[in-house]
Formats: C-alpha cells, sequence, structure tokens
C-alpha cells in the first residue's frame, strides 16, 4: 500500500502506470483491454471503447454528465476507476433502445418534452433517470425524481421539463422483456 | 507521453489575445507577470492527458509574491499598485455623468441610497472549454466549442496571419456557452499554432476546476444608487454609479457590460432625472465578460430594489409603486435618459397583473400578514420584478463596439430539386433550438414542410458569413433574416410556379408542398415540379434565370427589441436556519411575437434557474489577500440541482415588436434579467419585521441567519 501514497509534485509511482486487464460487458458486447491501473472508468468508455456519448463535466463527481448504468445501477464513470468495474456489465446511452423509433421510453420522453437544451448533460441525465425509474417503478412522485435526480446538473433546462420527462417515461413503461 | 513543452518565449513572434485595450492586452502565456490565479504560464503537450497531467506536475515555477487586489476597492485604493504598469492605473475606463443630480434629489420629498453587489457569477456550461486544432498543408481545420465560429475565424485567421480562406472553425454540438464561449481564450489561438508546429492535431479539453478559473465570469459590478421621491411613491431622480470589475485583462465584451447597465438602468419607469456612469476596473481575478444577460440584469436588480426600497419607505405595496411608475402602454416608442435607447413596446401594467392573478397576490398578502407575528410559522416573502433589457443585437455599430464583424445576422435558403430546403444562418445554437425554429420559420414562409427543411449552422467552410448567437438574438435578428430570404426564394418561385400553371403569380398560394391556384380546386403544382423546373432553363420564364431559388442576405435591424416581463416570487424562510425555499415562482414574460412556445418556455426556465442561483446560491469568492479562488470546482460553487429549484408557473403577454419583420423580442436572457430582483424582494420582504432593507445576493442561509439575528444589513 505504502508504494500508492503520491506526494505532492512527484511523478506517478510504477502502482499507478502498472497495466492491469480490465474485462467488461459494455452495451452487450465484451470487451478486453488492458490499461494503466489509473485510468477512469470514464476514459476507458470514451478513449478505449470509443463510446463518445458518455460526457466529462466535471471534475469532483458534482455533474453527473458521465453517468452510466453499473450492474443495472446507476454510477459516475468519472469516479471509479476502469478495474473497478473489471468483470461488469455496463450500459451507456448508446445502449439505450426500445419501442419509440428505436428510443427508450425514457429517451421519448425527453425527446417530447422538452427535457434538454445544449444536450450535453443529456446522456448522464438519462442514465441516472432510466435507474432511478428502474428502482423505484412508475409510482414515483415528482419530488422523488428532483431528489433521485440531484447527482445531475442540468443548466440549461432549470430541471422543470426534465422531471416532466421522466414522468412521461414513468407513464409510457416498456413491455418487459420475459 | 510528454511531447512538448512551451513557454511566453516561443510565442514572441505572435501578438496578444486580440481585443484588448492598448497597454491592457493579454499574452497568450503570462510574461514574467502571472495576473490571476487561472493564467495560463506554461504549455505541455502529451499524448494523452494523464501523460499531460504527469507533465504538468514536472513544470515547476519561480514564483515572486506580488500585492494582490481581487475587488474594486482593494484595486483602487491608495496604496493599490496598477497592474499593467504601462496602463499606470487599474481604471480602464471612465464614463462621467453629466450632473450629480444633487439639486433634484434634494427637491424630492425624501431621497434614499443603496449600495448594491451584484456578485461574480460563474456561467458553468456543463461542457468546458474544448477545441481540436488540426494544421494541414492545405490549411487549418479548428473545431471548438464556442458561440460564434466566423467570429472565432476573422480574429484566428489574423492571428496566424493566414488568409481566411484557409482558415475553417467548426462549431459543432456546442454543450452550452451562456456568454462564456465568445471570449478569446489563450488555448482557442495556442492550439492551432501547436498543430502547425508539431504537425499532428492539438487538442485542449478544460477540466471544469480550470474552467471555473479560466473561463470568463460574469457579473460583478458594484452600484452606488441613489433615488428621490414623493410621498405618494412617485420617483423623481435617479443617480446611479456603477463600477466593473473586469478581472485582469479588459475583455471586449466585458468593457461593455456597465455601457448596457447604464442603458437600462431605469428600467420599465417613467423617472424625470436619470443621470448614471461608470468606472472599470482591473484586478487580480479571471477576466469577466458576458454572462447570459451581460450588463442587464444588473441594471435591473438594481432599480427593482430601489422600487422596493421606495415602497417600503413609502409604506406603500410594491405592486402600487410599480403601477405609478410604469411607463404607459400609450408612451411606446419611448425615448430613454439615452438617446441610443428607444423601448420599442411594451405593457407593464398588463405584465404585472397577469403576475398578480397567476400569483394570487392579494389572498398571498393576507395569508402573509396572519402570519408575521406567529413565530410557529417560517417567515412568508413575497417579491415582484417588472423588468425589462435590451436585446436583438443588433442594430448597426452595436456589436461592432464589442469586437464582432458587424451586427447583421446572415441567412441563406436554398431550394433543392426535390423541393425540399436547406437553411443556412449565420447564427450557431448552443441548446437554443435554432434548428427546429429556422424550420419552422422557413417552413411557414415557403409551404414547404417541416420535415422537408434542413437547418446548418456552424461551419465557416459551408455557412455564408455569421455574427452569432448571443444578445438573444436568434429569433429577432437571425430568424428574421431566414423570414426575409424565404420570402424572397417564394417570391421568384411564384413566378415559376405561375408559368408552369399558366397563371397569374399573385393568385397564387403556397401550402402543404404546393402552390395552388386562389379559386380554382384542383389547380396546382407541387413544390418538388416548381423546384424541378427552377433548374431548367426551358421550364422557367425567359425573363428568369436557372438556380434562382436560393437567396442570402445580411439582415438589418433598425433598433434593438426589449423584452419585458413581470416575475413573482414567494418564499418561506426557515427561523432557525435561515434557509431560503422558494415556494411559488410566477414568470410573466412578453417577448413579443413567438415562434415555439416549448422552446420560447424553455428558455425561460433555464434562465430563472440561474438567475435563482444568483439570488440564492452563487458566487465566485477570492481568499483577499492571495487571491486564491476558493470556488474553484462544482463542489465548493453551487450550481442548483433539480432538488433545488421550483417549478415555475409561467404566463405570457405579447406586445409585438415593431423593429422585425417577425415581431419577435428575443427571449434567451430573460429569466436572468427577472428573477434575481424577484427573489431577492421576496427575501428583504419576509425579512421586513427584522428592519432588514436589503441584503446583497446570495442570500444563503448563514446572511440571512446573521440578519435575522441582529447582524447589521
Amino acid at each position: 500500500m505504502n508504494d500508492d501514497a503520491i506526494p505532492p509534485g512527484s511523478a506517478p509511482t510504477t502502482a499507478l502506470r502498472r497495466k492491469v486487464a480490465v474485462s467488461l460487458t459494455v452495451n452487450g458486447q465484451r470487451s478486453e483491454h488492458t490499461v494503466d491501473a489509473r485510468t477512469l472508468l470514464v476514459h476507458h468508455i470514451r478513449d478505449n471503447l470509443r463510446l463518445t456519448g458518455t460526457h466529462v463535466g466535471c471534475d469532483t463527481s458534482n455533474c453527473g454528465a458521465c453517468t452510466v448504468l453499473l450492474d443495472g445501477e446507476s454510477v459516475k464513470s468519472c469516479t471509479l476507476l476502469a478495474v473497478q468495474a473489471d468483470g461488469g456489465d455496463i450500459t451507456t446511452v448508446e445502449g439505450l433502445s426500445g419501442p419509440h423509433d428505436g428510443y427508450s421510453a425514457m429517451q421519448e420522453g425527453f425527446r417530447q418534452c422538452h427535457g434538454l437544451q445544449c444536450g450535453f448533460c443529456t446522456p448522464g441525465m438519462l442514465m441516472a433517470a432510466t435507474g432511478l425509474l428502474a428502482e423505484r417503478g412508475p409510482d414515483i412522485t415528482e419530488r422523488e425524481i428532483r431528489e433521485g435526480l440531484e447527482g445531475n446538473l442540468c443548466r440549461c433546462t432549470g430541471y422543470e421539463m426534465i422531471v416532466r420527462s421522466v414522468r412521461w417515461a414513468a407513464e409510457h413503461p416498456e413491455p418487459v422483456e420475459s | 507521453g510528454v511531447v512538448a513543452v512551451y513557454t511566453a518565449a516561443d510565442f514572441a513572434d505572435y501578438p496578444d489575445v486580440p481585443g484588448g485595450l492598448p497597454d491592457l492586452e493579454r499574452p497568450v502565456l503570462a510574461r514574467n507577470t502571472v495576473r490571476f490565479v487561472g493564467e495560463p504560464v506554461a504549455i505541455v503537450v502529451a499524448e494523452n492527458r494523464y501523460a499531460a497531467a504527469d507533465g504538468v506536475q514536472a513544470v515547476l515555477i519561480d514564483y515572486e509574491p506580488l500585492h494582490v487586489m481581487t475587488t474594486i476597492a482593494s484595486a483602487t485604493a491608495p496604496d493599490s499598485v496598477a497592474l499593467h504598469a504601462a496602463h499606470g492605473s487599474n481604471v480602464a475606463t471612465v464614463v462621467p455623468m453629466l450632473d450629480d443630480l444633487e439639486r433634484e434629489l434634494d427637491r424630492c420629498d425624501l431621497r434614499a441610497n443603496l449600495h448594491v453587489v451584484n456578485q461574480r457569477c460563474a456561467a458553468v456550461p456543463i461542457e468546458p472549454i474544448a477545441c481540436l486544432a488540426d494544421w494541414t498543408p492545405s490549411g487549418l481545420t479548428l473545431w471548438a466549442t464556442f458561440q460564434a465560429p466566423h467570429h472565432l475565424r476573422n480574429y484566428l485567421a489574423t492571428f496566424l496571419d493566414v488568409p481566411q480562406s484557409r482558415c475553417r472553425v467548426i462549431a459543432p454540438d456546442v454543450g452550452g456557452g451562456f456568454g462564456a464561449k465568445i471570449v478569446w481564450y489563450p488555448e482557442l489561438f495556442v492550439a492551432p499554432l501547436l498543430s502547425k508546429w508539431l504537425r499532428r492535431p492539438v487538442k485542449f479539453a478544460q477540466t471544469r476546476s480550470e474552467a471555473m478559473v479560466q473561463m470568463s465570469a460574469g457579473r460583478d459590478q458594484e452600484h452606488d444608487i441613489d433615488v428621490g421621491f414623493d410621498r405618494d411613491g412617485r420617483i423623481k431622480a435617479l443617480r446611479v454609479v456603477v463600477s466593473q470589475n473586469l478581472g485582469a485583462y479588459p475583455d471586449p465584451t466585458g468593457l461593455g457590460l456597465a455601457v448596457l447597465t447604464t442603458w437600462m438602468a431605469a428600467g420599465a419607469y417613467r423617472i424625470a432625472d436619470v443621470q448614471t456612469s461608470y468606472r472599470t476596473v482591473t484586478t487580480n481575478t479571471t477576466p469577466v465578460a458576458a454572462y447570459r444577460g451581460a450588463g442587464r440584469p444588473e441594471a435591473a436588480y438594481s432599480i427593482e430594489r430601489i422600487v422596493d426600497l421606495v415602497a417600503r419607505r413609502t409604506g406603500l405595496d410594491p405592486a402600487v409603486v410599480r403601477r405609478k411608475n410604469f411607463i404607459p402602454p400609450s408612451a411606446f416608442p419611448y425615448e430613454t435618459h439615452n438617446e441610443a435607447v428607444v423601448y420599442d413596446s411594451a405593457d407593464f401594467p398588463k405584465a404585472l397583473s397577469e403576475c398578480q392573478r397567476l400569483m394570487d397576490y392579494d389572498a398571498v398578502r393576507a395569508e402573509q400578514a396572519a402570519r408575521r407575528n406567529d413565530p410557529s410559522q417560517p417567515l412568508l416573502g413575497i417579491g415582484l420584478s417588472c423588468w425589462l433589457e435590451i436585446a436583438g443585437f443588433g442594430p448597426n455599430g452595436s456589436l461592432e463596439g464589442f469586437g464582432h464583424l458587424a451586427s447583421w445576422e446572415s441567412a441563406q435558403v436554398r431550394i433543392q430539386p426535390d423541393g425540399s430546403a436547406i437553411v443556412f444562418s449565420g447564427s450557431s445554437p448552443h441548446g437554443q433550438g435554432h434548428e427546429t425554429v429556422f424550420a419552422q420559420i422557413a417552413s411557414d414562409e415557403l409551404g414547404i414542410s417541416f420535415d422537408r427543411i434542413e437547418v446548418r449552422t456552424g461551419d465557416t467552410a459551408t455557412v455564408l458569413q455569421g455574427i452569432g448567437t448571443m444578445g438573444s438574438r436568434g429569433v429577432p435578428t437571425s430568424g428574421s433574416a431566414v423570414k426575409v430570404a424565404s420570402a424572397r426564394v417564394l417570391d421568384r418561385a411564384k413566378k415559376i410556379a405561375a408559368h408552369l400553371l399558366e397563371a397569374s403569380e399573385h393568385d397564387l398560394e403556397v401550402a402543404d408542398d404546393a402552390f395552388n391556384v386562389r379559386g380554382s380546386p384542383g389547380k396546382k403544382v407541387g413544390w418538388s415540379e416548381v423546384a424541378w423546373a427552377s433548374f431548367q432553363p426551358l421550364s422557367i420564364p425567359p425573363e428568369m434565370q436557372a438556380g434562382s431559388l436560393e437567396e442570402r442576405l445580411f439582415q438589418e435591424s433598425p433598433n434593438f427589441s426589449y423584452p419585458s416581463g413581470a416575475y413573482g416570487c414567494v418564499v418561506e424562510i426557515d427561523r432557525d436556519t435561515g434557509k431560503v425555499t422558494i415556494r411559488d415562482m410566477v414568470i410573466v414574460d412578453d417577448c413579443g411575437v413567438v415562434i415555439n412556445p416549448l422552446l420560447a418556455e424553455g428558455q425561460v426556465h433555464g434562465g430563472v434557474a440561474q438567475g435563482i442561483a444568483q439570488a440564492l446560491f452563487e458566487q465566485i469568492v477570492y481568499e483577499p489577500d492571495g487571491g486564491q479562488p476558493i470556488t474553484a470546482n462544482l463542489m465548493d460553487y453551487l450550481v442548483p440541482s433539480s432538488a433545488d429549484l421550483p417549478d415555475f408557473v409561467a404566463g405570457r403577454i405579447e406586445t409585438p415588436c415593431p423593429n422585425n419583420p417577425l415581431g419577435a423580442k428575443g427571449i434567451g436572457e430573460s429569466g436572468a434579467v427577472g428573477a434575481p430582483p424577484a427573489v431577492i424582494n421576496a427575501v428583504v420582504d419576509a425579512l421586513a419585521e427584522f428592519g432588514v432593507e436589503h441584503i446583497d445576493m446570495p442570500a444563503t442561509p448563514e446572511k440571512v441567519w446573521a440578519l435575522m439575528n441582529g447582524a447589521s444589513s
């Protein structure tokens, strides 16, 4: 463990530069990569897997633009090392799909209710909302939506139309695959 | 993994960042003196962000501390030191007032003064600054998250000394801007040079912690206001002295903020005597530039606070004082205290009535009265804001002052041979929905289905010249360009349709992708046939030329537009903690003619959210002696989340703008202008029983609690 303590101003230690194997299932596809141990999951997704729908909007885990589903739960992929997700099953925004012209109810809700403006926070917002709805079910209240999404920042919409979008999705449940 | 390292010396042959004032220019990298925390001092180019971060760690700078001044007060104090020695003072620009109005103020029954701080805020588009430069033998392509790609192209080509024809700037989907992406960041100029030198593409992607100290900040004005009024609540004289903190280097838009503030100082009110002055001051802080509203939120906040102060001092209801002083609807166009500013149209009494109706004003006042002396209940406060702003930039000369090529906006409408259309606009969006609203405008005008119209923006190689998206000009200026260009195309298309139908063009009407002869059902020709024929010399009237169904124009505006509205806010304040909760937020806008109600409402929501954020949550804070920013990430700078904001009750009135063909006034900045005074007026109203007459933003629980517990305001 002592090897991992980094004095300020020094070069990264060998431990951080160690290469590690990461195998993931992302949007149903298996991938095997060897990455620097310090590689964040979001950079692995964007730079190695070339799935650039997942965004980075801060460096303190506040904005949630990087939110993905890991084993069905929404996580901030800037706060996990890629190696921490090893063996996991990840869904990014590219992996959302459904009966609405190919889009999921959540995506269609955002389209119907003007739930996005610039769109930069939208992938993270969609994933967080998808995770939230899966967890809470369709009876979710507006207050629960607002509190459930408090880890995702949007600077354009003022959130009301995002809340409406999530409500739309809640009111249009997708048929459950058996 | 590190490829190269550069310092200021490597850029000795290149100009400074454009747009500065003489002796106050910003070097691309700090040259011997670092003037604010966040100013780049060296460049590390590496093969990936991790290697670059390692390289940055290895850069050692030997700093010698200098006298640090982060505030207007400290930068103008007797012991201040000029940030830019060649300029000799920290005061960059001054516009004095012609008359101090002391006689007029003294003649009034009553007078009052207020010192108002409009705090420094961060724009925080969720996408920070990013660019990718690719310099090849055939020219440069720069992808940049920017609000005005042509504007950047114009200045970049000059900086690099290359012809504009070999300098292409592309603003792809831009992740929010709010004014902070029309600013000259050194990285936008440096990345292309590095690409040239290194012979490979070079990318810069700002982290949020970098953005919080490098991206231009907004607001940061202080006002000293004196108001003279009579006991019946009539305001007679107003004097507003504005000081603008510019940050370390004057930005072209930063220099203009105080101009707009002084222009709009009297707001929606007819005040006989108004005088304003301003000065702009450099400090050891991140440069200040346009941020959603850009000078108008500062004006609206101060006049709306003043009107409430007059109400307090006269014992009248704030709504009554507003009505007594409103410019009446019959007085438009209304010439203000500044000859550049002639309000176009408004109906302030109607907007206020609608706002009061939606907030059930009398009932909530009664509720407040019942609660006032009941300590078991939270405090209740009611705030109004009858704001007005200046938008639709702009008339000739208005944007040139901010360094732009001109103030028009371009549109190009091109009919394809199948009768579909492409609309090119020089104004590129960053969330406003130009693709939707411009297609609607073109569709309404041309009679071509919405789905058969494609809107293209943001690429200097394909779009006719452009100015950009700022100053709430999207619909009034850029949309009007699309409308007029479309109308001209339609005129020519009718000639061809008439030729094909052997009818008079004056008898034609267009709808549903076809030209119909009025009064002759079934006698029609499709847009696709007309479009196809337009390219065939043998199918068109002999006086016409093939390919005529294309129009390009630069739309000029004879005057600005003046969006207005009435916002009402009801807050509750926890008596134990001082925490402010917004119970109701009623927003009645008048942006003239609305093209797309949903997009307009979205714009208002976003602006109001930012306005509430300024009123209650956000402030950039510097450690005063060392100049260290202590709000330099999103943990320490509180951007509100969905849980922090209320639902909005939106209403609307409409007074068309006479200054553009659409009658639209613009909507992008309204919410950020109107919301802060509504919220703060409500907070001050709630605190009335403590004798509080003012609180500076943000009204944090700590500040509110202190006022409730005897600290002086």
